[in-house]
């Protein structure tokens, strides 16, 4: 299909993931987590669980705790107290940010983050799980087995067309799907997907929900958004974050005659269509 | 082809390494064996020069490496082009022997004068040619490599990493200043006499000096040409537009980048190495932090992130220089930032960028 990925030989090392011990059905757990930044408490108590394969959504209004949960969770803050496992063993606290992203968790920023000058091949390439320590990255060649799941995660995000073409002049929801492709590329076990539709297009928007509608059972997915239409159209389960804490959880349907979320998210009334 | 592909597809490198087999041929010939009353005929003086270019390009190179591919400005690069113009004239020093002023045979003249009664521990070995070639990767090297550990671990970025560069680089200018360093204090070291038993003066020295500075650049980009090809250059690119990205993916970004840095440190060593012995002089001036702001300006004059660009920055601002401190030595300066200011605002993308955007339209 490319120059890129049409080299056979060439040996890319495959790094060995500890592999994580969900078999309790539970692959993400927080539990009593609090932040404080500066006295004020950014995330507060907070227990979370994610179950393995599930895809999740997490509501909240702005300063609700969204964004600092997943920076804890990815190991960009640490929190003052509290516990975050992956799985049943491995201790996410302990670990800082490439180590948990080796370990199988994948972060989607809010702004869509992809290599501009590089092409959407080469950003596949460059998020490639295993093949991150110095020997792999010496060579300019994949394998075959490298070039097959490229192209696989291709068609997945619907680019095959756009392989080789630079990232920086796709359209935004392209860029989008290119960067979840890239945590694809990661072989992660938990994708953490910062409002995805952001600026994107009803069109765009239903690809995308299918895209990640189709990644969970084998992933497990968390979704934040503040598109109540999308989070409808895709999650089984909702939890609503309010002031660092869990306020609500459960079925959108349920939620949205809950008096509590009504009061302090949907209380406004115009924000909830 | 029996070229790789990195290689082959890297016009502007080729046509460089063209130029640069044309004069590694062509200026020995012209020194050598056309006659000195020959219009064609290149004097010691102009090869001393155009060496001097060579070596200033490596060293631009050098910084495309970590600013124009991973976002590192370093504003004190110029401190590990001096360390390895120091480590190379520490053994210069050493040839001399007896034919020093004060004739000793085995401490260099100003340590006479400081009334020294023996060579410091640090000055053992620089007798010997293969030790301070060494050195001069060494401790450029190294200093960058310790340098980079804590600087890139704390994760100091941006103009708060390039203002710590311009400090490291005033701080070993006014450490090389003291004459109780050892190091010539204020003069440096000078009067270089034979270089491996052939007089530093000969024109046949001058030519070979010639040829390895053509060599350490080709290989140097070369070097620096396939590091950005691979894998390893692609997450370097990464790391320069969007740190957290790369991060987040998994890249261990402080290690990419003392890595990078410290591989950038050497070949700026190597480049002053070669620099000495065609000077014939190397002194605390050269760390001075105006030094390696000039080398910056010469990499965005000729396009950063683009390393053909950084040969041809050095060599073009340089020879401006040459030209004008004969000319009108006073506008130099004001010349200097006058260019930089306007490729900034005209020439983002420098030279190359402007030869790119014309072929495109084109």
């Amino acid at each position: 299909m490319s120059e890129l990925i049409s080299d056979l030989d060439g040996s890319g090392l495959r790094l060995r993931q500890e592999t994580v011990d969900a078999h309790h059905g539970i692959l993400l757990y927080l539990e009593e987590v609090t932040v404080t930044f500066d006295g004020f408490k950014a995330i507060d108590n907070l227990s979370l669980y994610i179950g393995d394969g599930e895809l999740r959504c997490i509501i909240g209004p702005n300063g609700a705790g969204k964004t600092t949960m997943m920076d804890i969770i990815t190991g960009k803050t640490r929190p003052d107290s509290g516990r975050v496992f992956f799985g049943q063993t491995i201790d996410l606290l302990k670990l800082d940010e490439p180590a948990i992203a080796r370990m199988g968790i994948g972060r989607k920023f809010q702004r869509p983050t992809v290599i501009e000058p590089l092409t959407v091949l080469e950003n596949l390439e460059l998020a490639m799980s295993g093949a991150k320590r110095l020997r792999g990255l010496m060579t300019t060649r994949l394998t075959g087995e490298e070039r097959d799941r490229i192209a696989a995660v291709l068609e997945k995000i619907g680019l095959t067309e756009q392989g080789r073409r630079l990232a920086g002049i796709l359209a935004h929801g392209q860029k989008q799907w290119l960067e979840i492709g890239m945590l694809l590329m990661q072989e992660p076990r938990l994708l953490l997907v910062d409002e995805p539709v952001a600026g994107m297009t009803p069109a765009e928007m239903d690809r995308t929900a299918e895209l990640l509608r189709s990644l969970a059972g084998d992933h497990s997915v968390v979704v934040v958004e503040h598109d109540m239409g999308f989070v409808r159209s895709i999650a089984d389960q909702v939890t609503v974050l309010h002031q660092g804490r869990v306020l609500a959880e459960g079925r959108l349907e349920d939620l949205q005659i809950d008096p509590m979320v009504i009061e302090v998210y949907l209380g406004a009334g115009d924000a909830y269509h | 082809m029996l070229l790789p592909r990195w290689l082959l597809s890297d016009r502007a490198g080729l046509v460089l390494l063209a130029v640069l087999a044309v004069i590694g041929i062509g200026v020995p010939v012209l020194n050598l064996w056309v006659p000195p009353d020959h219009p064609l005929h290149l004097t010691a003086y102009t090869v001393t020069v155009l060496g001097k270019y060579l070596c200033y390009a490596l060293l631009a190179v050098a910084i495309d490496l970590v600013w124009g591919y991973m976002g590192i400005l370093s504003l004190g690069h110029a401190a590990f082009f001096a360390l390895g113009g120091y480590c190379f004239g520490m053994y210069l020093m050493r040839q001399i022997g007896t034919r020093g002023v004060y004739g000793d045979p085995v401490l260099p003249d100003f340590m006479v004068f400081l009334n020294w009664q023996e060579l410091p521990w640090y000055w053992h070995g620089f007798d010997m040619f293969w030790f301070a070639a060494l050195m001069a990767l060494v401790v450029p090297g190294l200093l960058a490599f310790v340098f980079g550990w804590f600087a890139f671990r704390s994760r100091v970025s941006g103009v708060y990493l390039s203002i710590i560069t311009q400090a490291l680089t005033y701080a070993l200018m006014l450490a090389f200043f003291r004459n109780e360093m050892g190091f010539g204090g204020n003069n440096g070291l000078t009067d270089f006499k034979d270089v491996l038993g052939y007089s530093i003066h000969a024109n046949e020295t001058r030519i070979v000096l010639f040829i390895l500075s053509v060599l350490a650049l080709a290989g140097g980009y070369l070097l620096c040409r396939w590091l950005v090809s691979t894998r390893l250059g692609r997450v370097m690119v990464a790391i320069r537009d969007s740190e957290d990205r790369a991060r987040f993916l998994g890249y261990r970004v402080e290690q990419v980048k003392t890595l990078i840095f410290t591989l950038s440190a050497i070949l700026a060593g190597v480049a002053g190495a070669l620099y000495v012995p065609q000077v014939g002089i190397i002194n605390p001036g050269e760390f001075a932090p105006l030094n390696s702001i000039e080398a910056v300006i010469w990499v965005a004059v000729g396009g950063r992130g683009t390393l053909v660009g950084a040969v041809a920055g050095a060599v073009l601002v340089n020879y401006a220089k040459t030209w004008l401190t004969g000319a009108l030595p006073e506008i130099w300066l004001f010349a200097l930032g006058g260019l930089f200011v306007a490729v900034t605002l005209l020439l983002p993308r420098g030279l190359i960028g402007l030869i790119r955007r014309r072929e495109a339209t084109a």
